[in-house]
């Protein structure tokens, strides 16, 4: 199909979007204008509104000003069904399929012919298999969601807006949970999709798919509309200056380290969860007093299950020693109290379910998992004063804001939240800190506050084990790295002495001759 | 996003709640042909005019005392005791063998025996369905619901083949030995030869229920294992984090809960009946629900509900007595109470809400 | 046990068995949907109400189902108002449920009949009579196969029969068309559905009043069938249960039926060997009558093991951001 010349109307077209949740401004005057068969780009930071943008695109959420053209028609969308009706189909960040229905059931869901379902089954797998022609959009139409991997579940969403023909497509962050080489896999299918003329939003808060694959890009920050530019006429620099706002560092600054003694050292560690599938198979990884180790690899390949054990609430088998001292794995005894009694401090990877106890204010939050400690105790009861003293002077020190340690820790922001935790283990003074997505949904501010905590305690002689999906944060912050997939290590390299290529191929499973 | 001042969260919404259910009470009982207004001051007259009436109420009200907090307790741990009635009942047979087979030399030492052998015989009764939800996953709401028909038989094949003397008729042990008799309200207040809650159950039972609400405040608040109770209850992962054995949670909220509703036997079987009958827990394991949700799982707010649903339960027997209204009408307002603070507490807080948060937004601007 | 007392104890347990089919096939269209029910005692005590009051002031059985259904359906409508428009605990509004059955037909039953609580006794109009099949009487003779059709098979109300017929009805809802595929989906992943343009709230609200209407026409069948007349509290625990048999079943259709057969079957021995001793052992009536929740425990503990109830059960919707 030729290139649309100017004068087609545009695909879609927001003028004026607003929105407010109570006193909370998330869209705020928003206009964009996307021509038909481009890739369009809507970058931010969390919390920059995208999100809530989309879901009024989407009928989830309706705008309290503004208006929404589609194909040059002014369109109304009070729900999905008429965002549907319109052309959109999106693809949430978190699927919305059923799990134990099969592929084919979840494309009919909702978009079924008739009251009978053969029927509608028969047309959607004839359908699927012109689909999967026309975009290599493979799909088993028999297999249960749940035997599908990431990559595959996702093409069932492409595949369901596809059915419903669609061609305005949005995809929120659709590479959070995918390995670099099925990311490409999914830039492909995109790329094919546009030429055949659909048109593509693509929300995300990484600068190099916006750099790579979108002919367009908005900027949002705070809820506004900041910039929107030709990709070509613009550098990840001046992208990342729209999205903060201000100068950006990049990279953490650090002196090179000098590693001691071996603290924690893990042998051939397994850990088989409950349904009886090995999700981490026979690990070895040591980390020196001042060394900051960084595991790199896309989520869901054991690195949780990891940081878990090393917690103290997942059992395992193998040989875990912290100086010297073997730790317990099963049983008794290999509980989080006991792990912190080891010395093992651990900011888990989500604080909201596991690091914060949301409703608790934040003096409680300051002693969560330590609470048990003498030093809390006034008798029989717990000394509640001596710890809202310490909590106060904590938030004080690690720049918690607002410092009210009487606020319940759901009414902090995630860099806030984040920092809370933080604080709660930094204090402890502990030999090994166990770190999981420092700064997931913290904004940028926050990040640098946090990784500088973290190298200081590496310049004190601690050892730092950190996990994280952000392939960038390990790059900078750890000094040695090491790639997991599938439930293994698949290579170590020191961090001044690799790139983002070399692990992005050990983190799809391919292991090179490079080392 | 602090939407509401503590105050209204506290207070404000189960005024209304209750004022709902107020409503809705006065409609059922203009639909059966009564006056509500006639009703109700029927009801004050009864329970609250009159010393005698105060002396049914507050001994209502002990049982309620005790069950509210029972609920509320396993609510903290974000578990759902409706197995309160069986508790009870069990927690009557530990009173009754206590008081039968151990010579009391004063009713001092009855009431620790008794409070002991019901807190030990409620707690056994909750131990069964809290070690099957921790161990085995099986829903606790649906295990205590059958243990609460499951105390019923036991009870009765106990009364029947068991405990009952031979030659009596209904279904109901022998009476307690005159030391256990616990002192009523009447021989402890009254002055030489007034009649001030003269007839009246209320008894010294009343006291140690006030006791447990002391105990439930302190240990929910102020001590670890409360601390790791209400973590669990909010987040069973971060229990899990934090080193918090959920078992282990599960089990000693549900043994505290379960004593508490056993504790109630204390009041109607060594207080009142002074031997053990069929049916003296009346409902109120499930009154506790009702009490525990209107009183926001806070001993205060659960002493208020349960003086509330005392004052119901003493006016409700009046109004049996001098009208045509069943007794029944009580459960139906439990039922509305339970239904407006629990079920549908968000009709109520989402406009509120929404009030606040104008209020709040004008404030500013 | 001789072969007729066999068959009268099969013949009474299948009557026992069809208010918590009915009960626990109600359950399942809720529970599917993504809404816990354990009100569904105080429907059937509610619908057993209305039927048996209904029926006796207007001499009509089906005037006595119809406001059965209505009362059952009444109360299914409070709880999806209670746990879906405004996000309930789903269990609290049950409980709620449950307490308000109990105290309004006694209330309503005293107010209008001065009976004590419970309704006149129903005469043969007010009552659901038995249907004879075709050839019980011609096929009597033969051994074995004639009497286990003439007493089992035969002479049932039309009731029994309808919910028998329910079973496969309800599989093939469930498995075969659009609204079943609908219906599992909301229990599973409510956001699915909405994200695929169907309203959560209607399909919701759609089972919560399936399951009314068929808790209705069990309690009716409890007054009008297998009594005559509603005396107070008279479901003793039936919901509860079809409630276990519903768990035991994991949620499907055929299972549901084979629980519910078995807690007819203990019901059954309950109410015929109250009183006697067997090999000189007494077992008291208080065992019996305990024996459906013992062993529903026993199940719940054990051999349910891996039922696994719909995932999004219990949890109201909310849309996320």
């Amino acid at each position: 199909m030729a290139a649309p010349a100017a004068s087609t109307p545009l695909a879609l077209e927001l003028k004026g979007i607003s929105k407010a949740f109570g006193p909370v401004q998330a869209n705020k005057d928003i206009s964009i204008s996307v021509r038909p068969g481009t890739i369009h780009g809507i970058i931010g930071e969390n919390g920059a509104g995208k999100s809530t943008l989309m879901s009024i695109l989407y009928g989830f959420y309706k705008a309290d000003s503004g208006e929404i053209y589609i194909r040059g028609q002014k369109t109304n969308i009070p729900d999905s069904q008429a965002a549907i009706a319109a052309g959109i189909g999106m693809v949430f960040q978190h699927f919305k399929l059923v799990e134990n229905f099969t592929v084919l059931e979840n494309i009919i869901l909702g978009a079924e012919d008739g009251a009978l379902l053969r029927p509608s089954l028969a047309k959607a797998r004839k359908t699927l298999k012109t689909l999967a022609e026309e975009y290599e959009l493979n799909v088993d139409p028999d297999a249960m969601i749940e035997d599908l991997s990431v990559g595959h579940q996702q093409r069932v969403e492409i595949l369901k807006a596809l059915y419903r023909q669609a061609d305005i497509l949005i995809l929120d962050e659709p590479t959070g949970v995918l390995t670099p080489a099925e990311a490409d896999q999914l830039f492909r299918i995109l790329d094919r999709l546009r030429k055949e003329g659909k048109t593509i939003i693509l929300i995300t808060h990484k600068l190099r798919e916006i750099m790579e694959y979108t002919d367009t890009v908005s900027v949002m920050r705070r809820g506004q509309m900041t910039a929107t530019v030709q990709t070509k006429d613009t550098s990840p620099e001046g992208l990342a200056e729209l999205m903060v706002g201000r100068k950006v560092l990049l990279q953490v600054d650090k002196e090179p380290a000098k590693p001691g003694d071996e603290i924690l050292k893990i042998e051939g560690l397994r850990v088989v969860d409950e349904a009886g599938v090995e999700r981490v198979k026979g690990i070895d990884l040591t980390v020196r007093a001042g060394e900051i180790v960084g595991i790199a690899g896309v989520a869901g390949n054991g690195q949780s299950e990891l940081l878990e054990v090393l917690g103290g609430f997942q059992d395992a088998t193998g040989s875990v020693t912290v100086n010297g001292q073997e730790l317990p794995l099963s049983g008794h005894g290999a509980d989080g109290q006991a792990r912190r009694a080891a010395g093992i401090a651990h900011v888990p990877e989500d604080r909201q379910k596991e690091g914060l106890i949301m409703e608790f204010s934040a003096w409680e939050n300051s002693v969560f998992g330590y609470h048990h400690e003498p030093e809390y105790q006034n008798g029989i009861l717990m000394d509640n004063k001596g710890i809202l003293a310490k909590a106060a002077d904590q938030m004080e020190r690690f720049d918690v804001r607002p410092p009210h340690p009487h606020l319940a820790a759901k009414n902090f922001s995630g860099g806030n939240q984040q920092k809370i935790v933080v604080a709660r283990e930094i204090e402890r003074n502990p030999d090994v800190l166990l770190i999981g997505q420092p700064t997931r949904g913290v904004d940028i501010g926050a990040i640098e506050f946090i990784h500088q905590q973290i190298v200081n305690l590496r310049d004190q002689g601690k050892a730092i084990l950190l996990v994280s999906v952000e392939l960038e944060e390990v790059l900078s912050l750890a000094d040695r790295v090491a790639v997991m997939f599938d439930g293994q290590i698949m290579g170590e390299r020191n961090a001044s002495e690799t790139d983002e290529k070399e692990l992005g191929l050990l983190m799809a499973g391919v292991t090179g001759e490079t080392s | 996003m602090g939407k509401m001042p503590l105050w209204a969260d506290a207070i404000l919404v189960p005024l209304i709640s209750l004022l709902l259910a107020a409503f809705f009470s006065a409609i059922v009982i203009l639909g059966i042909g009564e006056n509500p207004i006639e009703a109700f001051n029927l009801m004050v007259d009864g329970a609250l005019k009159r010393s005698a009436g105060w002396g049914y109420t507050l001994y209502y009200t002990t049982n309620y005392i005790f069950t509210g907090l029972a609920v509320a307790v396993a609510f903290h741990a974000r578990l759902f005791n409706i197995g309160g009635e069986g508790q009870a009942m069990i927690g009557g047979v530990g009173v009754a063998l206590a008081c039968l087979y151990i010579p009391w030399p004063h009713w001092s030492l009855a009431i620790v025996g008794a409070s002991t052998a019901a807190a030990l015989f409620g707690a056994a009764w909750a131990f069964i369905p809290a070690y099957l939800q921790a161990k085995r996953g099986s829903h606790i709401v649906i295990t205590t619901i059958m243990f609460n028909y499951i105390a019923f038989s036991v009870l009765g094949y106990l009364l029947v083949e068991v405990l009952r003397p031979t030659g009596q008729m209904d279904p109901a042990s022998a009476s307690f030995p005159e030391a256990t008799h616990l002192p009523n309200f009447h021989e402890m207040f009254a002055p030489e030869g007034s009649r001030m809650f003269r007839g009246a159950p209320a008894n010294v039972t009343f006291f140690l229920s006030l006791l447990a609400c002391v105990f439930v405040w302190v240990l929910i608040w102020k001590t670890r294992l409360g601390y790791d109770i209400r973590s669990f209850g909010f987040s069973e992962t971060a229990a899990k984090y934090a080193g918090t054995s959920p078992v282990r949670i599960t089990v000693i909220a549900m043994l505290i809960s379960g004593a508490l509703a056993g504790m109630m036997s204390v009041n109607t079987t060594l207080g009142e009946s002074e031997r053990l009958i069929l049916n003296s827990t009346e409902g109120a394991g499930f009154v506790g629900i009702a009490v525990a949700l209107m009183g926001r799982n806070h001993p205060i707010g659960i002493l208020m509900a349960a003086l509330l649903f005392g004052f119901l339960a003493q006016g409700g027997a009046e109004l049996a007595l001098w009208t045509d209204i069943p007794r029944e009408l009580i459960v139906v307002i439990q039922a509305l109470v339970i239904l407006f603070t629990g079920a549908l507490d968000n009709m109520v807080r989402m406009p509120l809400e929404r009030l606040f948060l104008n209020f709040g937004r004008k404030e500013n601007a | 046990m001789d072969f007729l007392t066999l068959l009268q104890v099969l013949d009474s347990s299948v009557r026992l068995a069809v208010p918590l089919l009915l009960a626990c096939l109600a359950g399942l269209y809720s529970e599917r949907a993504g809404i816990f029910d354990i009100g569904l005692e105080g429907k059937m005590l509610a619908a057993a109400f209305a039927a048996g009051a209904f029926a006796a002031v207007s001499g009509s059985v089906w005037v006595g189902l119809l406001a059965g259904i209505g009362a059952s359906m009444i109360l299914s409508l409070l709880h999806g108002v209670a746990s879906i428009t405004f996000r309930g605990n789903q269990l609290i509004s049950g409980v709620a449920i449950n307490m308000l059955a109990a105290g309004m037909t006694v209330l309503i039953a005293q107010d209008w009949f001065q009976q004590g609580g419970r309704t006149p006794s129903l005469l043969t109009e007010g009552r659901l009579n038995p249907i004879n099949l075709p050839f019980a009487d011609m096929f009597e003779s033969i051994p074995l196969f004639g009497p286990t059709y003439s007493e089992l098979v035969s002479g049932h109300s039309l009731i029994v029969y309808v919910a028998f017929a329910f079973v496969p009805l309800t599989w093939w809802i469930l498995y075969r068309t659009r609204f079943g595929l609908r219906l599992r989906a909301v229990g599973e992943n409510p956001a699915s559905v909405d994200t695929a343009g169907v309203s959560v709230i209607r399909l919701r609200f759609t089972a919560v009043l399936i399951c009314g209407a068929l808790c209705g026409v069990a309690g009716a069948y409890l007054a009008t069938g297998l009594q005559a007349g509603f005396i107070k509290d008279m479901t003793a625990g039936r919901g509860f249960i079809a409630l276990a048999a519903l768990i035991f079943a994991k949620w499907r259709p055929w299972y549901a039926l084979w629980a519910c057969l078995l807690f007819g079957l203990l019901q059954a021995l309950a109410v015929r060997f109250q009183s006697i001793e067997l090999a000189g052992i007494v077992i008291p009536v208080q065992l019996m009558e305990a024996l459906p929740f013992i062993l529903t425990v026993v199940i719940l503990a054990g051999f349910v093991g891996r039922a696994i109830p719909p995932r999004a059960g219990g949890e109201p919707y909310v849309k996320e951001r």
